[in-house]
């Protein structure tokens, strides 16, 4: 551990609405407060001494942020649902299996029983398992602030490698994900380091729906290709009113490889995830159609 | 657990897993690791490292704000001895003096009672330097970039030959010429480098910790403390894993304790994190191997020229030792009459390569499969056909001109391994799957393919040539206090089971249960010096020692009351009259060489091992063409290891030799940045987890060794050898295409498989 523990404090306030304000209120001081759910992301740079002295705010006990909820706008996904809930929620399950699969493959199961939603998004890693699905779901983020919540959607969360709109003083709420549209299908692939406890290469999900045999909407989104977690809107149109071949595959996908620009890192390299995004996107089309 | 029972009382326990002894203190955390323990008056340790990989210290300065009152602080200055870790050459200072050679490199020792402060302490200290070209790579360092090491760079030269190259090759219908490249491999115990070192009222230094060889640390520390051998007292603490990277390695981490703790005068812990450990202490040595070679048109092996290079790193440390066993199991397990292997260790700016399982051996036996694998294809041969040509048989003649007198089983475990594995069979059925499997276009969904490799390797079993003769290692046994037989060796358990084998072969020579029998803690104070854990010598050569020692005890019991005993009770009851009457027994037993056994380290020839091992492997690959991603799905793993004292353990080690066999070959990558090491952490440095393991058939072959105890030859390196040229084998089955570097990483097959997809369309 080479970060110094004893000179943490931790905050942990009854409910939710003093949690805010405990929040908003040191966000104008000298320390802010710095939310901490599971504690899978922070514990690391902890432990790495990559994280300058702060204080936290403890959120694990606030049941108020749990829960996945059905409602008329779509499903609500409570911040502190751990990858272990979703993975095996019915409601989920059954409406969004691609988050479901995505959930099934963070770390392993001792990381998918403290790890949460929120905290998948909040971390902002380009790399986070969860953020193309609901990317590719049109997710809205509530964020809260003792005064109001705000929604927001997903494709505009973030404003660069791991910045967003959300405000120090913001709380993650919940995550809504609309219905899907009748005749869409969900796909997920995680192709990372290794088959557990890996962090992706390159990771997609995709929503294609299609009426009377053409397509009519289409979401492809990418983690680990950029700063952040992209949609490739080129690579969509490229579907858009067409039958689903592999001739349209291969065209998405040769869109696909001229948009986006990944780079080489300590995990892979760029030609290999501009190859392996390219081939991910044509299995997305062969999924579809089945 | 233990039962009054008759069979108890008649106790066989060689050849059955019984409970492992170290295992329900492990598994319950009764078990004190080193980090668990807190003498009075502690100090934490931490070692300032260098940044660049080569260059000179221009300037130390410490922040002049942070209150430095407290800390205990070490240079190369407060040496006593000689500032050098002693082990084959004398070229490894501990601490730096002026001159940078590898990154990491140790220059200054802090102490401080407070962990948290001595982290702060360690970022309030600057060294500059002023750099200096570092030459990084094996050919680099043979082009000499820069001279790092004597006036060429290498460390160390070694020449095999046998009969008539040119003639063997002007025998040939087939040459065969092509490099193979293996990497880094980092060793991964799951307890990091750690000891505790302090100094006695009267001068003498005990250091106790995480270790596998307590008088190699021994050594190093007299060396450097100028103290005599009785000053110096090392402690194996319980140990979480080694696999060689405790070899030497200790003896540094203990040399600056041993520092810290002098010149403070208190106690003092220096325990390494992931991140350090990964960063700074031994890895697998990266090797490029070179063969030429000719086979006659019958797929008979008539010439073999070798060259092996290896990356030994900016020190000497064991480099030629393990070069050494690398050349000499280079041409693999065939019989060729004309023969040359050539190799050397060069010097990089890199941390010193050292020790890992299978100690250079897994290295050359990658390029010798692989390139039995090329040959066999130049005939058109089936890889499994040119193997049962070639292999080894009784009476065969190896390159150093070792008459192979017994125990020899590749043919048995090639066999095995193939009925077992169904290979012929197989193979077929994947060709016909494979070819369907490719013809499907991209974009019409999942394209994988199957493959199915096989490899055959050796192993000699214990230390190479005159090693153990110079080792001349003693184990004793004598009545513990309690009227217990006591094992006093230095080797050590780090998970492998040294305890519990040590304690089934001295029941079994005595006549009482493996229970009734105590290893003692390896602890130099106490317990001879019966050389290191290392090379698989443990079984074979140390257990041999105690259980001769063992029947000379009966037979001295037996003199003492011809009545003897007929179970553990009476056994004690016996031991402790003994004890009463005639005072203490110990029985001494140093190693003598098997008649016969003749080596030459001058000429390098002769019986360069007592005896080999043999293993075959046959393995499965998915390979997933949209990815590149290469899984094993199925190994079939025949080890002869003489005799299995313990199956359960010894099938332990063939899976966890093979777990470890496949990350090298698959996965494991070191990466480096600016001459450091860049993937110092488990996130990045990938290993294989239970999820990348596939299921493993082991065979336990045991064709006995007339010289290791109950026909024992050692199991520990067998496994590391032979995974890593079969998964390639299997890769090029399924794909076409041939890996001759490892790791096979997703991101180089799939370069290569999409350039040939690119050339055909
Ligand atoms: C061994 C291991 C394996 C892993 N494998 C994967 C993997 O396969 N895929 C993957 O995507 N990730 C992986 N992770 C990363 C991590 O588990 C996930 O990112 C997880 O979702 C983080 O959630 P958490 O609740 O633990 O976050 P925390 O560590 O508690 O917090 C992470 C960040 O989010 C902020 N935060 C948390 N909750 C909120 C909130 N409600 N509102 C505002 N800010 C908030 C925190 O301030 C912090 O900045 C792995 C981590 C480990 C240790």
């Amino acid at each position: 551990m080479r970060a110094a523990l004893s000179r943490l404090r931790v905050v942990r306030e009854p409910n939710l609405a003093m949690t805010a304000r405990a929040l908003e209120e040191s966000a104008e001081g000298p320390r802010p407060l710095v939310p901490m759910a599971g504690g899978t992301d922070l514990f690391v740079y902890l432990n790495a001494g990559a994280l300058p002295e702060q204080d936290y705010l403890d959120l694990w006990h606030l049941d108020e942020l749990r829960g996945v909820i059905d409602t008329p706008g779509g499903v609500r996904i409570h911040a502190l649902e751990t990858f272990a809930n979703l993975r095996r929620d019915p409601l989920v399950k059954r409406r969004y299996p691609a988050l479901a699969e995505a959930s099934s493959w963070v770390g392993a199961r001792q990381i998918q029983n403290r790890a949460t939603i929120a905290g998948n998004i909040a971390n902002g890693s380009p790399a986070g398992d969860s953020l193309p699905v609901l990317l590719a779901l049109d997710a809205r983020i509530r964020l809260v602030r003792f005064s109001a919540p705000r929604d927001v959607g997903f494709d505009t969360f973030y404003t660069g490698y791991r910045t967003s709109v959300r405000h120090p003083s913001e709380l993650i709420h919940s995550i809504l994900l609309p219905w899907p549209l009748p005749g869409t299908r969900q796909y997920f692939r995680k192709v990372g380091t290794r088959l557990a406890q890996a962090i992706s290469k390159v990771v997609i999900a995709t929503t294609i729906t299609v009426q009377k045999g053409r397509v009519t909407r289409a979401r492809i989104a990418l983690g680990s290709v950029a700063a952040t977690v992209v949609r490739v809107p080129s690579a969509e149109d490229a579907l858009l009113g067409e039958k689903l071949t592999p001739a349209a595959a291969s065209e998405a996908a040769r869109r696909l490889r001229e948009s986006i620009h990944p780079i080489d890192d300590i995990r892979s390299t760029a030609a290999h995830r501009l190859r392996v995004a390219g081939r991910l996107v044509e299995l997305a089309v062969a999924d579809a159609l089945r | 657990m233990v039962t009054r029972s008759p069979a108890v009382n008649r106790p066989r326990s060689i050849g059955r897993s019984v409970p492992k002894k170290d295992a329900a203190a492990k598994v319950t955390g009764a078990a004190l690791y080193v980090d668990d323990l807190s003498p009075e008056g502690l100090l934490h340790g931490a070692t300032v490292r260098s940044e660049i990989p080569a260059g000179r210290i221009t300037r130390i300065e410490f922040d002049s704000a942070f209150d430095w009152s407290q800390v205990t602080i070490v240079d190369h200055r407060d040496i006593p001895g000689n500032n050098c870790i002693a082990l084959i050459e004398y070229d490894q200072p501990a601490l730096v003096e002026n001159e940078i050679r590898h990154a990491d490199e140790p220059i200054l020792l802090l102490a401080h009672p407070d962990r948290e402060k001595l982290q702060q302490a360690l970022r309030a200290v600057k060294v500059h330097c002023e750099p200096l070209e570092a030459v990084l790579t094996m050919e680099r360092s043979i082009a000499c970039a820069r001279l790092v090491h004597a006036t060429d760079n290498v460390q160390k030269r070694f020449l095999i030959q046998r009969g008539d190259l040119e003639a063997g090759f002007a025998r040939a219908h087939k040459i065969v010429e092509r490099e193979y490249r293996v990497g880094h491999q980092e060793h991964l115990y799951i307890e990091n480098n750690g000891v505790i070192a302090r100094m006695e009222a009267d001068g003498s230094l005990v250091v106790e910790g995480s270790l596998q060889c307590p008088y190699y640390v021994h050594k190093a520390l007299m060396h450097l403390m100028g103290l005599p051998a009785e000053k110096v007292r090392v402690v194996q603490t319980v140990t979480g894993g080694g696999f060689g990277g405790k070899e030497e390695y200790p003896s540094m981490i203990s040399a600056h304790a041993a520092l810290l703790a002098r010149k403070s005068g208190r106690p003092v812990k220096l325990i390494y994190d992931r991140m350090e450990d990964i960063a700074a202490t031994t890895k697998r040595h990266p090797a490029i191997v070179r063969h030429r070679s000719g086979v006659t048109e019958e797929g008979e092996l008539v010439a073999q020229d070798i060259d092996v290079i290896m990356d030994g790193g900016a020190y000497v440390t064991l480099s030629p030792v393990v070069l050494s066993r690398g050349i000499l199991h280079a041409g693999g397990p065939y019989r060729c009459p004309n023969v040359r292997i050539t190799g050397r260790a060069v010097a990089t700016n890199t941390p010193p390569n050292g020790a890992f399982r299978g100690f250079g051996a897994p290295q050359t036996l990658f390029a010798a499969e692989l390139h039995m694998d090329h040959l066999a294809e130049s005939l058109g041969m089936d890889p499994l056909e040119i193997r049962r040509r070639n292999l080894y048989r009784l009476g065969d003649v190896t390159p150093t001109g070792q008459v192979l007198r017994e125990s020899v089983s590749a043919s048995e475990c090639l066999e095995k391994a193939v009925k077992v594995s169904g290979y012929v069979k197989r193979r077929k059925a994947l060709d016909a799957a494979n070819r369907k499997a490719l013809a499907r276009p991209a974009g019409k969904g999942p394209r994988k393919v199957r493959g199915i490799g096989l490899s055959l390797v050796h192993h000699g079993a214990g230390f190479t040539g005159s090693g153990e003769v110079k080792l001349a290692s003693i184990a004793s046994l004598d009545l513990s206090p309690e009227g217990r037989p006591r094992a006093l060796a230095a080797s050590t358990e780090i998970g492998q089971g040294t305890v519990t084998i040590f304690s089934q072969m001295i029941g079994d020579a005595l006549q009482v249960s493996h229970d009734l029998v105590e290893v003692a803690q390896p602890d130099t104070l106490r317990v001879p010096n019966s050389g290191p854990t290392v090379a698989s010598r443990t079984c074979m050569v140390v257990g041999g020692l105690l259980s001769q020692a063992a029947a000379d005890m009966r037979a001295r019991l037996l003199e003492f009351d011809p009545r003897g005993w007929s179970d553990d009770r009476s056994f004690r009851k016996l031991a402790l009259r003994h004890l009463k009457e005639r005072g203490a027994l110990r029985i001494d037993r140093q190693y003598q060489p098997p008649s016969g056994i003749e080596w030459n380290d001058d000429t390098y020839t002769g019986d360069a091992y007592g005896v080999f091992a043999w293993a075959c492997n046959v393995i499965e690959v998915e390979v997933d063409l949209d990815t590149g991603d290469a899984r094993p799905v199925e190994v079939v793993t025949a080890n002869d290891v003489g005799k299995a004292i313990h199956p359960r353990l010894a099938e332990g080690q063939i899976e966890g030799g093979v777990s470890q066999a496949l990350g090298w070959a698959i996965l494991e990558e070191l990466r480096w940045k600016d001459g450091r090491v860049w993937n110092q952490q488990l996130t990045n440095y990938i290993i294989p987890t239970s999820m990348d393991c596939p299921p493993m058939k082991v065979i336990v072959v045991e064709n006995p060794y007339s010289g290791g105890p109950f026909g024992a030859k050692g199991v520990g390196e067998l496994p590391m050898d032979g995974p890593a040229p079969a998964v390639v084998a299997a890769v090029r089955h399924a794909t076409g295409q041939w890996m001759d570097e490892i790791p096979i990483s997703p991101e180089r097959l799939l370069e290569k498989l999409a350039r040939l997809e690119e050339a055909l369309t």
